[in-house]
């Protein structure tokens, strides 16, 4: 505490270039601008070892199985990109499990995103018990995935559940849903509509960011609802609405509870999705080699799909300028 | 703090003005009637899970149990070993949040206010991670804990929380800590603070609105997580809470009553936690998106 009058004692706010500083000033840095780096370190540390142990080594090591035989005992055997070939060319399942989740996802993203987006614009309006309605909408996303894939899986039974009750009452002949190969995907698509509560939330986050005085100004000019829609709530919201499309196609492509508790992939494999089915490769199989390279191929396909979607989000996505 | 307090009033607040009278009826009707459809699953769990066998298989399905059929919630709680698997979900909750409460507040300290050479770079590639799918890391990690021997133990269920691998939660900490404002920490730090003390004194006690959000989701995480458990314990007597309720959905499919009470006694502390804390779950969440 010596130096408590150098000019380094402004060094502990933000700056906006702190690296030219660091590297610059390292010569002649003072001992509180140095504790400040040690300390930084010490408690960054834990973090990092996390990044390092258990993201960066387990991804190289991953790469390094998806090209072995590995099955978890005993030695483990190069065999280059063939666990790759085997993907692409020889394993009709890889091809079942990626339609399976491409179209889970492709469906419910919108579906579930659009439902979000309806019940935020309810919550947005002047109407009473905002609070309660806000409150039920979002509970069914906070019960447990093990515990809402069992209530649903008693909704679904074809002989005594909810549905096909409904469905009896007004003279419509029982549905199969998760028990057919057709209806499976389908089923859990409306499933996923029950818990868009997070999404609902940030939509709503989003409407209320949105100017008032541009609904004024509309007024004014004599617009109706669907235009304030089309030309002011949809391109205000756009990077709450990319925001969405991201987290949930992510997630989407990575459902694994659903087929694990309620169909155990099938019917038919007709709800075999890519990461249950990784998940049975590598766990009941004991596949890791091949397993890896699946999840690999997961990883690629995430990774280029996020990219295009960043790419395009320029020609779509409106920032107002100056925002935070 | 600011952003905490607005966030509060999401729903409540009234941001447009909708001239109709009849819009807003029919808005007021359909949040009714969506209400109505979102509850029907739990009500559903519920009435399933007091009813007597008889009556549960009953079609067309009646909605009020006759007789309510309350030994259901005993017997499932005998039926699966329950309190043990209770047990066994707090001892791996508590330490969760606890490490996660360490790591990740430490970093969140050193990435918001502190200056040290590659922060930035470092802080874009933990936030990279997120898109991270965790199949890709799953089987790698799975070999490794192996490989040391802790398979059918709660280290590898702990041990990756003390190390901040929720990154999101260093996310949430650090927009907070940036909110704060930086004339505490230079007055202190004038006044011959250390950077230890200045976290400890001044950082953390203004957090704890976003700390108990970070204990909050870290816990329930924790609670609801079905796939590491899954994997990593072996052991009926092992099990936790969600990895014990799977267990039972295969082996009692047919007891659809007890099933259900199982997953309502599931879900009741969850409800729980969720009604004593909701707004900072909203907030939470509000914050995540918007600065996305």
């Amino acid at each position: 505490m010596t130096n408590s009058s150098s000019p380094d004692g402004v060094m502990l706010t933000e700056r906006p270039s702190g690296r030219s500083a660091t590297t610059g000033a390292r010569a002649r840095m003072s001992p509180r601008r140095r504790s400040e780096i040690t300390w930084a370190l010490i408690f960054a540390t834990p973090a990092i070892l996390g990044l390092v142990l258990l993201k960066a080594m387990p991804i190289l090591f991953s790469l390094y199985i998806s090209m072995t035989d590995w099955s978890a005992v005993g030695d483990a055997h190069w065999v280059g990109l063939d666990n790759f070939e085997k993907m692409l060319f020889a394993d009709p399942l890889f091809w079942r499990s990626l339609q399976v989740t491409a179209y889970y996802t492709l469906v419910s993203v919108p579906v579930s995103m659009a439902f979000a987006f309806f019940l935020a614009t309810l919550l947005n309006q002047r109407i009473p018990g905002l609070g309660i309605f806000r409150t039920i909408f979002y509970i069914p996303s906070i019960v447990p995935i093990i515990a809402s894939t069992v209530i649903w899986l008693w909704m679904f039974n074809p002989d005594f559940g909810l549905f096909n009750s409904v469905l009896g009452a007004v003279g419509i002949p029982k549905l199969q849903y998760i028990f057919s190969e057709d209806q499976v995907v389908p089923s859990l698509v409306f499933m996923s509509i029950w818990g868009v509560g997070p999404m609902m939330i940030i939509f709503l986050a989003g409407l209320q960011e949105v100017p008032k005085e541009l609904y004024e100004a509309a007024d004014i000019d004599g617009s109706n609802a669907w235009h304030k829609l089309v030309h002011i709530t949809l391109p205000m919201m756009t990077p709450t609405i990319l925001f969405n499309l991201m987290i949930s196609m992510v997630a989407a492509f990575q459902t694994f509870v659903q087929p694990f508790i309620m169909t155990n992939g099938g019917p038919n494999n007709g709800s075999l999705f890519f990461v249950f089915w990784i998940y049975r490769k590598a766990f009941q199989d004991s596949q890791m080699g091949y397993a890896s390279a699946l999840a690999w191929a997961l990883f690629i396909i995430i990774s280029v799909l996020s990219y295009l979607i960043f790419r395009t989000s320029n020609k779509w996505v409106f920032y107002r300028g100056g925002d935070d | 703090m600011s952003a905490m307090e607005n966030d509060t009033s999401i729903g409540d607040s009234l941001v447009r003005n909708t001239p109709g009278v009849n819009k807003r009826r029919l808005a007021f009707l359909l949040c009714v009637l969506l209400s109505i459809a979102m509850i029907l699953p739990l009500a559903w769990l519920a009435r399933s899970s007091l009813m007597e066998m008889g009556q549960i298989f009953i079609f067309p399905p009646e909605w009020i149990p006759n007789p309510f059929a309350w030994h259901n919630y005993p017997d499932a709680l005998t039926t699966i070993p329950f309190f043990l698997y209770l047990w066994n979900s707090a001892l791996v909750v508590v330490p969760t949040i606890v490490g996660t409460l360490f790591s990740s507040s430490l970093a969140a300290y050193a990435f918001a206010r502190l200056n040290w050479p590659f922060r930035d770079q470092i802080f874009a590639v933990l936030m990279a991670t997120l898109m991270l799918p965790y199949v890709i890391t799953l089987i790698p990690t799975f070999l490794i804990w192996s490989g040391l021997g802790f398979v059918d133990t709660y280290v590898p269920l702990i041990v990756p929380h003390w190390l901040g691998t929720n990154v999101f939660y260093i996310f949430l900490l650090r927009q907070f800590f940036k909110a704060l404002p930086k004339e505490l920490d230079e007055a202190a730090i004038i006044d011959g603070a250390h950077i230890v003390q200045v976290f400890w004194y001044i950082v953390l006690p203004l957090s704890r609105p976003a700390l108990l959000v970070v204990a909050i989701l870290s816990g329930l995480g924790a609670w609801n997580d079905f796939v590491d458990p899954l994997v990593y314990i072996n052991s009926s007597e092992k099990y936790t809470v969600a990895l014990g309720l799977s267990q039972f959905v295969g082996l009692y499919t047919s007891q659809w009553s007890l099933l259900m009470a199982a997953a309502t006694v599931v879900i009741i502390p969850v409800i729980i936690v969720f009604f004593f804390t909701q707004r900072y779950f909203m907030t939470s969440i509000t914050m995540t998106g918007l600065k996305g």
